[in-house]
């Protein structure tokens, strides 16, 4: 626990307002960086010696259409049986055709885990791509090489461009794919089905013959087994 | 003399050295390769898409499933990060089970690495001495969870049930019947913890078999020695961790150096490699075998001298006892809540990981206050691992790339997810 909170301070003192909304949570400090300042924060970070984070642990893109969003609410539950105030928007709610995209500001980010051999630390940033013009992020392939597949994984999976990325192709998808299989508006069901077709002698792509069904409904309860929600509850009230 | 031009060959994903599904594309300059460029994905399931969609205790058994030859360390991974999420620890009894499991789990990931690595670089005998000994710690896993693979053993707030005090034993057959039935029964006389006392003896003598075959063997130092070095340097830039990082010469572990369970409670000692080749990471795994095995011993006499509860005493995590459930109404509809709908995890984000057999295994949990994870993101070592294939194998000949391959230890489940 020192470490972290000499950390944050180190952090704080070093950067300044180049690192915003610093979190420290369950142990883990978690931060966030503008798009612009992402690539000279990382340097730093890997080449000063008080900080000395030798390597990039995890990359990943993160969609936060519909957080904190549940599914369930029961208070103008309807007599209509289980799929009762289950609305579409979650994902495994709808299909292709069905799917849509809202707005919303702050939608995208790319997370970075770092590690510190020789401080024996980590650190979790956040870069979160514009809200206008190209779903952007720069790349951190020249700072640590590892982030070279990391970084074609989330634009496979989300859609982030990360911006000097030498080969950013896709990786975990199939050749031909269409549309990034993580986002929330992207349906559970997926888009299109193979299999071998016997006339044609080939592999054909149809679209998908299951329905979108998921059968526990995503809840947020705050009632009186959720202790700290209870507080806060009555906090609102 | 006619012009020699560079040509491109397809290696997999339908080969029996490309461990599963890995395709790869190799430009060649003779038998040297110029490039080489692996094709993944071709067992992409959607896991994290697909437990995002689930109450978290759903997933627990996706885990298994990623990397398959390291089921019960993946499943720690992910339970642990809902334990830091909810602020909950395991029982102590619970943390020593995970160790010992751990610990079995490491020896049955390595046991299957060095059998197909000797498979590909031309040992057949040692596949079939490997699959041997595994074969004991699938039936551990089997007494304890009832899966002889995917366990889902693991739960948050502890394990799902307290070690058994009988190992099954094999029934009389028309091939197995009098003495030869009472030879291979005679470990399982007594509970699981004795059985697998009775492995932890006989375990140091089959490793030494093992070095026998394969450490001063001439074809296979020819086969490792030299190939594949990673620079220290290299391998930090990489983003390698476990024996990867050892094998390059890095005293780095988890277990010791951001210790879980009761890892802090364990003598053991940490393998490191000197020159960063496919033959110091096979040094590495093979003292780490010895090493498990001598965890597991310790495990074995504390837990058999301190019974205990093995699940937290919490009932927004844990199910209510059997007995609980078929004699009080409250209770059964408590567990089919719990079973269905889950429980809601409070805002926040968690990465917790630890050393699995190929390296650090690591969930980042992002919770909403609801009953499911809003964002999973599995950090699989091999991942990291085999993004680093083309640095590896350039300039190397074809050969080496079996070898390269085989010393990753990559398992599709875990890459491809």
């Amino acid at each position: 626990m020192n470490t972290t909170t000499s950390l944050e301070k180190k952090l704080k003192a070093h950067f300044g307002d180049l690192i915003s909304n610093i979190v420290v949570q369950h142990g883990e400090i978690t931060a966030e960086v503008a798009p612009e300042n992402w690539q000279q924060v990382c340097t730093q970070l890997r080449d000063d010696a008080q900080f000395s984070f030798e390597q990039l642990i995890d990359l990943c893109g993160i969609d936060y259409l519909t957080f904190g969003e549940g599914e369930w609410n029961t208070d103008d539950a309807s007599s209509t049986g289980f799929s009762r105030g289950i609305g579409k928007k979650g994902p495994g709610r709808f299909s292709w055709e069905e799917r849509e995209t809202e707005l919303m500001g702050k939608r995208f980010a790319a997370v970075i885990h770092l590690l510190s051999i020789k401080h024996n630390s980590r650190l979790r940033l956040k870069c979160f791509a514009p809200d206008t013009g190209i779903l952007a992020v720069p790349s951190l392939v020249k700072i640590w090489a590892g982030a070279d597949w990391f970084e074609r994984e989330a634009f496979d999976l989300f859609g982030i461009i990360f911006v000097g990325h030498p080969d950013l192709r896709r990786i975990l998808t199939d050749y031909g794919f269409i549309g990034h299989p993580f986002r929330k508006d992207f349906p559970l069901i997926g888009n299109v089905e193979v299999r071998y077709d016997e006339e044609k002698g080939r592999v054909v792509y149809e679209p998908v013959s299951i329905e979108p069904r998921v059968t526990i409904p995503k809840t947020i309860r705050k009632d009186a087994r959720y202790a700290q929600n209870l507080e806060q509850l009555e906090g609102d009230s | 003399m006619s012009e020699i031009k560079n040509y491109t060959i397809n290696f997999g994903p339908q080969h029996p050295a490309a461990h599963g599904v890995l395709r790869l594309i190799l430009e060649m300059d003779g038998e040297v390769i110029v490039h080489a460029d692996p094709h993944v994905g071709l067992l992409h399931r959607g896991t994290e898409k697909l437990a995002e969609s689930k109450p978290f205790n759903h997933s627990i058994g996706y885990m298994d499933r990623l990397d398959y030859v390291s089921m019960m360390c993946n499943e720690h991974g992910y339970v642990r990060s809902i334990e830091k999420l909810l602020n909950i620890d395991a029982p102590i009894r619970a943390q020593y089970i995970r160790t010992m499991f751990d610990e079995i789990t490491r020896i049955l990931n390595h046991l299957m690495w060095i059998g197909t690595h000797g498979l590909d670089l031309g040992a057949m005998t040692l596949f079939l001495y490997a699959f041997r000994e595994r074969e004991y710690l699938m039936d551990c896993y089997e007494a304890v969870s009832g899966a002889r693979m995917h366990a889902t053993y693991y739960r948050p707030g502890g394990v799902y049930r307290d070690l058994p005090d009988y190992m099954p034993k094999h029934a009389e057959s028309k091939w197995t019947k009098g003495k030869v039935l009472k030879q291979v029964n005679s470990w399982r006389e007594g509970s699981l913890l004795d059985f697998i006392e009775h492995f932890t003896n006989y375990f140091p003598e089959r490793i030494a078999e093992y070095n026998t075959l394969l450490t001063d063997n001439r074809i296979w130092k020819q086969r490792t020695v030299g190939i594949g070095v990673v620079s220290p340097e290299r391998a930090l830039q990489l983003g390698f961790t476990g024996p990867m990082l050892r094998g390059s010469g890095f005293e780095w572990d988890l277990r010791k150096k951001q210790t879980y369970a009761a890892y802090d409670k364990m003598d053991f000692d940490i393998p490191v490699g000197v020159n960063g080749d496919c033959y110091d990471r096979y040094l590495v795994r093979m003292e780490e075998m010895t090493q498990s095995n001598r965890i597991i011993k310790q495990c074995v006499k504390w837990l058999k001298e301190n019974p205990g509860s093995v699940m937290l005493d919490d009932y927004k995590v844990a199910p209510p006892s059997r007995d609980m459930m078929k004699n009080d109404m409250e209770s059964l509809i408590h567990h089919f809540k719990l079973f269905t709908e889950g429980y809601t995890v409070p805002k926040g984000e968690a990465y917790a990981a630890v050393e699995a057999p190929k390296g650090e295994f690591g969930v980042y949990l992002v919770a909403d206050d609801s009953n499911k994870p809003f964002r999973m993101k599995v950090r699989a070592p091999g991942f990291a691992h085999i993004s680093a294939m083309n640095e590896m194998v350039k300039g190397s000949m074809l050969a080496d790339v079996v070898s390269v391959i085989g010393t990753m230890d990559i398992v599709f489940g875990e890459i491809d997810r």
